[in-house]
């Protein structure tokens, strides 16, 4: 039996022999695996950022809508109508099990005034659960208390683009900054969270207690009501009872007969947001299975070279086979050099993919994550093209009949 | 106990629905030490004689024992396991690989049986010194003129110490020197290193050199005469 490390050198040799045409056979590896990799580090890239942008949210997330008005036949869109209450907010905490924290919304957009800076962003009522709802922690200060929802406090907690457009970049914390002409004490900076999954830039908020904006910024004829319900469920797992709870409880709140239609609308984010990761991944697997199409074109290119290596090299395995060459030791000679054709190409096909990725984050600005996953996968992947593109020729070669392969020109 | 016997050989391909017989009843036997030449024109079965007894090709009928193996009841391994251990072949066309240094095609058998690669370049070397190719042990055979290259090829048939040699009209390619040169090797591996060499040849002045000489004609012996060395 021939010894591993003579046919490596022999593979070696035959390989250098037609440099050109190894290179060109590898080629084709190359492209395969680095596409592969390439094209998994994107669709891992964009389910990472969902998957951030999900986080960013807050788990576990339940948001309630009041209903929509109907005016003349005509109806207009959710929340229109405040349905809502402080007093439901309070119900939904106290009745129902599956829920760990509700705080409310009452927004508007308002101008703000620092020194001589002013912005404009949008300005949220609501209660300290608000931060356990959306897990946000605070970069500096403190958050406000029941007491200032008591009071109705004019403070306020500001995002960091606010903080970024008013004050530069330094700790606002304790100064003074005017919401429609208001004066209000910034208690604390909210935590960056980056982009919302639709896009939109989470850190352009201002947080002020909910009654203060009922009393002091949108003055609206109905008190105690709220536009929008934020829920945290207790688990990824109860979120479906806490959505069936919630609409119960404030079906039965709200005295809505049998027949009627619910006066609000509650949305399972969360659900929503994991169904458009899962579409990420299952477009990440959808990318990987076109791109080791070319790994697998490339393997036939493999193929197609070593069956023409073996018709040309027919007298030199008529000699190996007359100087004592077994079966096996023809056949691993064969797919020795196949595999050092895939492998090498999958080895370099790895440095193509990296920098591939790299190249597309840096020219399209895509998140890419490159896996060692991936990386393992492929080259594995290239390793097996090898050995079963080059086993065909390998066992044509071993059944060659000596006599033949001697004689043949 | 001889070293080859050859009892009934007959060797028959199928050509559509033609039978050829190439080999029809030949019973040969050969003694360790004997120098034999097998002569007869084109077609009558002396190469296919030799395939059979160099273990690349089976007869459809009769027996063959090398030493005491029966070498019909042998797979495809196992024969070039002989062909490995038992038997040296030398060529018309010298048949070493291209691109290949003359030690590397001497040490080519020596891959085929696990010897330890230290050993190998010694008795490759060896080989090829005694041969006269000292110096030329990097050299490629398109280096090497026709009888440097042969000498190679009989390097290469006497490095795993093979009892028996085959060699398939060595002679054919090389001019009349070298020619020469090649039988007056042949006869001194056969009388010094006692190794039993069988040859095949056109030609009366080569199978002059032997002691021995078998004729075929159609696939069947027409004489085995033996001489007395002057």
């Amino acid at each position: 039996m021939i010894t591993l490390s003579s046919t490596f050198r022999i593979s070696f040799r035959a390989l250098r022999v037609n440099k050109m045409r190894s290179a060109l056979t590898m080629l084709g590896i190359v492209i395969g695996v680095g596409a592969v990799i390439a094209m998994l580090s994107v669709g891992t890239g964009a389910s990472r950022k969902i998957a951030e942008q999900i986080s960013s949210m807050g788990s576990n997330l339940i948001m309630i809508l009041s209903g929509a008005t109907t005016a003349g036949g005509v109806r207009m869109g959710s929340g229109t109508q405040p349905t809502l209450t402080m007093a439901d907010v309070e119900a939904i905490k106290k009745e129902c099990p599956a829920v760990e924290e509700a705080a409310p919304v009452l927004n508007g957009v308002a101008q703000i005034v620092h020194g001589n800076q002013n912005w404009s962003t949008g300005v949220i009522g609501t209660t300290p659960g608000m931060l356990i709802v959306r897990d946000w922690p605070l970069l500096y200060g403190r958050p406000f208390s029941q007491q200032d929802i008591k009071s109705a406090a004019k403070v306020c907690l500001i995002g960091q683009t606010v903080v970024d457009n008013l004050f530069g970049g330094a700790d606002p914390s304790g100064k003074i900054i005017r919401i429609k002409k208001v004066p209000f004490v910034v208690a604390g900076v909210l935590a960056s969270k980056g982009q919302s999954p639709t896009g939109q830039d989470q850190d352009d908020v201002i947080y002020v207690p909910v009654t203060t904006a009922q009393k002091k910024l949108f003055g609206t004829i109905f008190p105690g009501m709220v536009r929008i319900i934020m829920v945290k469920a207790k688990g990824a797992g109860e979120l479906s009872s806490a959505e069936k709870q919630i609409t119960d409880l404030l079906r039965q709140r709200h005295r809505i007969g049998p027949k009627q239609e619910n006066d609000f609308t509650v949305r399972n984010l969360t659900q929503m947001m994991q169904t458009a990761e899962q579409s990420s991944r299952i477009m990440t697997i959808l990318l990987g299975a076109i791109a080791s199409v070319s790994l697998v074109v490339g393997g036939i290119g493999i193929m197609n070279i070593m069956l023409v290596s073996v018709t040309e090299r027919t007298r030199e395995i008529g000699i190996r086979m007359a100087v004592g060459a077994k079966t096996w030791d023809i056949r691993f000679q064969f797919i020795i050099e196949a595999l050092t054709l895939s492998l090498t190409g999958g080895a370099v096909g790895i440095l193509a993919g990296v920098s591939g990725s790299s190249i597309l984050t840096q020219l399209a600005g895509w998140p890419t994550i490159i896996s060692t996953y991936s990386i393992l996968l492929a080259f594995g992947f290239s390793g097996l093209v090898g050995i079963f593109f080059g086993f065909y020729p390998a066992y044509k070669a071993s059944f060659l009949n000596p006599i033949e392969a001697l004689r043949y020109e | 106990m001889s070293l080859i016997t050859a009892t009934e050989i007959s060797r028959t391909y199928h050509l559509g629905d033609i039978q050829l017989k190439a080999l029809d009843d030949v019973s040969i036997t050969i003694e360790k030490g004997e120098f034999v030449s097998i002569m007869g024109p084109s077609g009558s079965g002396k190469s296919t004689f030799m395939n059979v007894l160099g273990c690349l090709d089976k007869p459809t009928g009769g027996k063959y024992f090398l030493e005491d193996t029966d070498i019909c009841s042998l797979g495809r391994d196992e024969l070039a396991g002989i062909r490995n251990k038992k038997i040296g072949f030398v060529f018309q066309g010298f048949n070493l690989l291209p691109r290949t240094s003359a030690i590397e095609n001497v040490e080519l058998p020596m891959l085929y049986d696990s010897i330890s690669s230290k050993e190998r370049i010694e008795r490759a070397r060896e080989a090829l010194k005694s041969l006269g190719l000292e110096g030329r042990e990097n050299h490629h055979p398109n280096q090497l003129s026709g009888g440097q290259q042969q000498r190679v090829a009989i390097a290469r048939a006497l490095v795993n110490r093979a009892p028996l040699l085959l060699a398939d009209e060595p002679t054919g390619n090389l001019d009349t020197k070298t020619s020469t040169e090649i039988m007056e090797l042949f006869v001194k591996l056969n009388t010094e290193s006692k190794i039993t060499i069988l040859l095949v040849t056109h030609e009366n002045d080569i199978a002059a050199y032997s002691r021995r000489t078998i004729r075929f004609l159609d696939g069947r012996v027409i004489s085995d005469e033996v001489k007395s060395r002057q």
